[in-house]
Formats: structure tokens, sequence, C-alpha cells
């Protein structure tokens, strides 16, 4: 298995602010991987990173061997990113939003997957409603279809499941693992433990802009007998 | 390229899914500017030679088209910003030639709509005249190319709506205003004859309405130099901002 994703020494400050402080990290293709931690540990801003929203003071990133700098355009397209922030367009039905993202993508034809997409969220009946119209979980779901229009080898979920009924997370699930199954390299930040114990293969801790903890699920199970993920966590914030 | 025409698409589609906002009212602006102007001037005033009123049109037309180019881009861009669906546009692989020429040509298709309304609904209060179509379409998407390219620098330096209208209400309302849309500059003082030399937006104005008049103040060869020369220095820029992802990316 080659390597999906490849941070290396990765620092980003916002003007006194560390947001990271020298981030490293290897993940391999096929990987359903966990980034967690607390508030303002900095998930969002590696993953801004990642995806090149956000400029590393230094640092290098790579996506399947693409550095996200130099090779900005085979990088992005080789990634698919469902941002934290709730955002939409309003001037789009959810139909339109996805066709118009598969453009941006430069993929034309794209309505097959696109109803194969809106079947698994659980969205064929929103096909033609405005995306204004939309419940809040509703328009989350969107957010994760338009991140899957290119059928990104990697896909990155900053929190998908805020705000998300029992209902949609057993069925986003159901679909996000099958697509990991089938070779895609999944990374996840969530601040529900149980969904990362269940899912992550392996979890990288943050706190502060740094990773305090790397290791298979098992492993840091492991360390605390009978315990839970919440218990690894707690443990290792307060170290 | 598929991406710059979906970008493309996709701003054409978002102005003409508000059209009423987008382009109605701006032709019905320039409407009343004609009722009120020409009523009072027609009967005393003739500039060039011709009726204040047929004169007045081109000028109208022009002013539309520069100044919704210059809202299309920059209101765009900073709706998004602000309600965050920039992103959409900043993840996928859209090269900044591209995105710079889509937000372009979305914002002078607009501007020549606008455009096309204002002299459409004009033409039943002054007789319409044209000379030379060729100029006036040369002008109208020069002009409208440049305005566009500012709006899209505004849009991204802006980080709240009431900077934008700043923008808007000091540099291009008075750009578009003192520029000879309501008078041949020839009317104005020496002084002020001389600074009008300074404003791209006057030979933007004077070449178009070159094209409907076979006459202007300036050789309508030399305003369009004028006008591709500030299209090239305000790309240039826009683009060398865009590369670096100047506010865009963090
Ligand atoms: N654009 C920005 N400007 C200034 N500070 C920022 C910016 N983005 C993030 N930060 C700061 O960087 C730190 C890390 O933020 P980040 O959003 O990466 O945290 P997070 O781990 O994703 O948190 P959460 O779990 O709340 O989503 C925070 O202190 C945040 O305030
Ligand atoms: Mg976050």
């Amino acid at each position: 298995m080659g390597t999906a994703v490849s941070i290396v020494d990765v620092v980003k400050r916002f003007g006194a602010l560390t947001a990271l402080a020298g981030v490293s990290l290897e993940i391999a293709e096929g990987e359903f991987f966990g980034l967690l931690g607390p508030n303002g540990a900095g998930k969002t801003t590696l993953i801004s990173c990642l995806a090149g929203l956000v400029r590393p003071d230094s640092g290098t990133l790579s996506v399947l061997g693409r550095d996200v700098g130099r090779d900005y355009r085979e990088a992005r397209r080789l990634l698919g990113v469902v941002p934290q922030e709730l955002v939409f367009d309003p001037f789009f039905s959810v139909r339109e939003t996805l066709r118009i993202q598969s453009g941006y993508f430069g993929l034309r034809h794209n309505d097959d997957w696109i109803d194969e997409i809106l079947h698994n969220l659980d969205l064929t009946g929103k096909a033609a409603v405005n995306m204004r119209r939309l419940s809040g979980g509703m328009k989350r779901r969107v957010l994760v279809a338009q991140a899957l229009v290119h059928k990104p080898p990697v896909i990155v979920l900053d929190e998908p499941t805020a705000g998300v009924d029992v209902e949609l997370r057993q069925g986003l699930w159901q679909f996000i693992r099958r697509l990991n199954g089938e070779g895609h390299t999944v990374i996840l930040t969530t601040h529900y433990l149980e969904e990362a114990e269940a899912l992550c293969g392996r979890i990288a801790l943050m706190k502060q802009g740094g990773v305090i903890a790397l290791d298979t699920t098992a492993n840091l199970m492991a360390a605390h007998p009978g315990g839970s993920l919440e218990d690894v966590f707690v443990q290792a914030m307060n170290r | 390229m598929i991406s710059f025409w979906t970008l493309f698409y996709k701003e054409l589609l978002r102005f003409w899914k508000v059209s009423f906002q987008t382009i109605a009212a701006p032709v019905l602006t320039a409407l009343l500017y004609l009722l009120i102007f020409g009523h009072v001037l027609d009967e005393h005033v003739r500039v060039l030679g011709i009726r204040y009123t047929a004169f007045l049109v081109p000028g109208l037309v022009m002013m539309q088209v520069l100044q919704n180019a210059f809202a299309n881009s920059s209101s765009s861009l900073i709706q998004s910003k602000v309600t965050g669906s920039i992103v959409f546009v900043l993840l996928p692989p859209i090269s900044y030639g591209a995105f710079f020429a889509a937000y372009v040509l979305a914002a002078a298709a607009r501007g020549l709509m606008v455009g096309l309304g204002v002299l459409v609904v004009t033409a039943w209060f002054a007789p319409l005249q044209i000379e030379a179509p060729l100029w006036i379409l040369a002008f109208a998407l020069c002009g409208g190319a440049v305005m566009g390219a500012l709006g899209v620098i505004a849009g991204i330096w802006a980080e709240k709506f009431d900077q934008l209208a700043a923008f808007q209400n000091f540099l291009i309302m008075p750009l578009t205003m003192l520029s000879g849309v309501f008078y041949s500059i020839h009317s104005l003082p020496e002084f002020w004859q001389r600074v009008s030399h300074y404003n791209p937006v006057f030979y933007m104005i004077d070449g178009f309405r070159y094209g409907f008049f076979g006459v202007s103040d300036v050789a309508p060869q030399n305003s369009l130099a004028v006008v591709v020369a500030s299209f090239v220095a305000v790309s240039s820029l826009t683009l060398w901002l865009l590369k670096r992802g100047w506010k865009l990316r963090a």
C-alpha cells in the first residue's frame, strides 16, 4: 500500500497563535483514519492546509505523492473535503449544486454517480429542492455529497455528523465504509468518540497544534483494559 | 476547460436567477435618468451638435454596462466569502486563470445585458442612431471586462459588505459619473478637461459614444488603446493576486 497523505513538519501561525506546531503524519492508502482532539486543537487547520485553503508557514503536505502547493491541481483532484462549517450556495437546487461541483472537477455527464450519491445519502427526494429550503441536517448531507462528486481517492470529513440524525448517521457510515472498502482512504474528525472507535483503524490525538498520540485504535484501547476511547482521550489530554 | 465553463455558467445563472434586481432594476434607473434630464434639458442643450436626449443615451448605456459589470463580480465574490460558500470554488482544481476568466466574462455579460436593456427601453424616447456598431461592441466588451476585473479585486479585498459599498461609492461611482456620461468634456473648464483625460472611464464612454454618432472628443482608436491598456494593467494585477491566493487562502 502506498502513502495516501504525507504531512511533514507543518507549522501554521495565525498572528501570535500557533495553530499547528510542527505536525507530521503519514496515512496509508485505504486507511480509515481518525483525527481527534478538543476544540481548537488544530484539526480543521490541518485539513485546510491539506486542501490548500490555508498555506502553512513551513512544512510540506502531499496527497498521493502530489504536493499541495506545487502540484495543486492534481492534489485537489485527488481530495474530497467535507468542510466543518455548514455552508451552501442559496441560488441552486441540490442537483444543480452537485452538477456544478462536478463541473468544477472537470466532469460533465456525472448524473449516474450523482444519483447514486443522492440515493445513498437519502437525498433523492430532495434533488429538485432549493438549498435554502433544506433543514440543517439535509444541508450537511449535501456537503458530503459535494465532496464525493469526483470520486476522490482520499476523502476528508470534518465533523460530518454534527447535527445529523441517527438514521442518516447510520446510512452515511454505511456508505463511507463501502467507499473505504472499495479502496478510498478516509480521514475523519469527530467529537463522537464511539463513532471514531467503531470506524477508525488508526487514530491521531491532537492537542494545541501537536500530535500527542498516534496508534491503531486497538493499541490505544489496550492501554485501558475494559475502558472506552473516551478514557484514552481524557487521559491523554490530561497528561 | 470544463471547470472554466462551469464556473462561467454558474456565475451567469447566479445573476439570471435574480434578474429582476440585476437587470431590470438598473435598466429602470437609467430610464429615470433619461426621462428627468432629457425632459429638463432636451429643449435647451445640444452636445456635439446632437440633441441632448439622444446624446445622453449612449452615456447611460455605458454607465450601466460598467457599473453592473463591477457589481456582478464584486457582489458574487463577497457574498460567497461572507456565507463561506467560496470553499466550493477553492477546493476544486480550478486554475487561477480560469477563475479570473469566468468571473470577468460573466461580469461583462451582465454588463452587456443591462446595456442592451437600456438601449431597447430608451429607444422609445430618443431616436437611435448607430454609426459604427463594431466600436460600440468593442468598447462595451473591453470596458465591461476592466470593471469585471476591478470587481474581482474589490470582492476579494472587502471583508464586509460596507467595505465593498465604500469601494463602489468612492471610486467606481465618481469615476463613471465624472467621465462624460452627462456632458461632453468640452463644456468643462480647461483644468477639469485635463483631469478627465486621466480617467480611463472617460475613454470608455467617449469611444462608446463614437460608435453611435461618429463624433467624439478623442479619436476612437486612441480611446480603445487606453481601454485595452487599462484592461491589461488591471487583469495583470488581478491574476497576480489570484495566483498568490491573496485574501482567499489564509
Ligand atoms: N483563520 C484563522 N485566523 C485566526 N485564528 C484561527 C484561524 N483559523 C483557526 N484559528 C485558530 O487556530 C486554532 C485551531 O483551530 P482549528 O479550527 O484548527 O481547531 P479544531 O481542532 O478544528 O477545533 P474544533 O474541534 O472546534 O473544530 C484555534 O485556536 C483557532 O482559533
Ligand atoms: Mg474544526
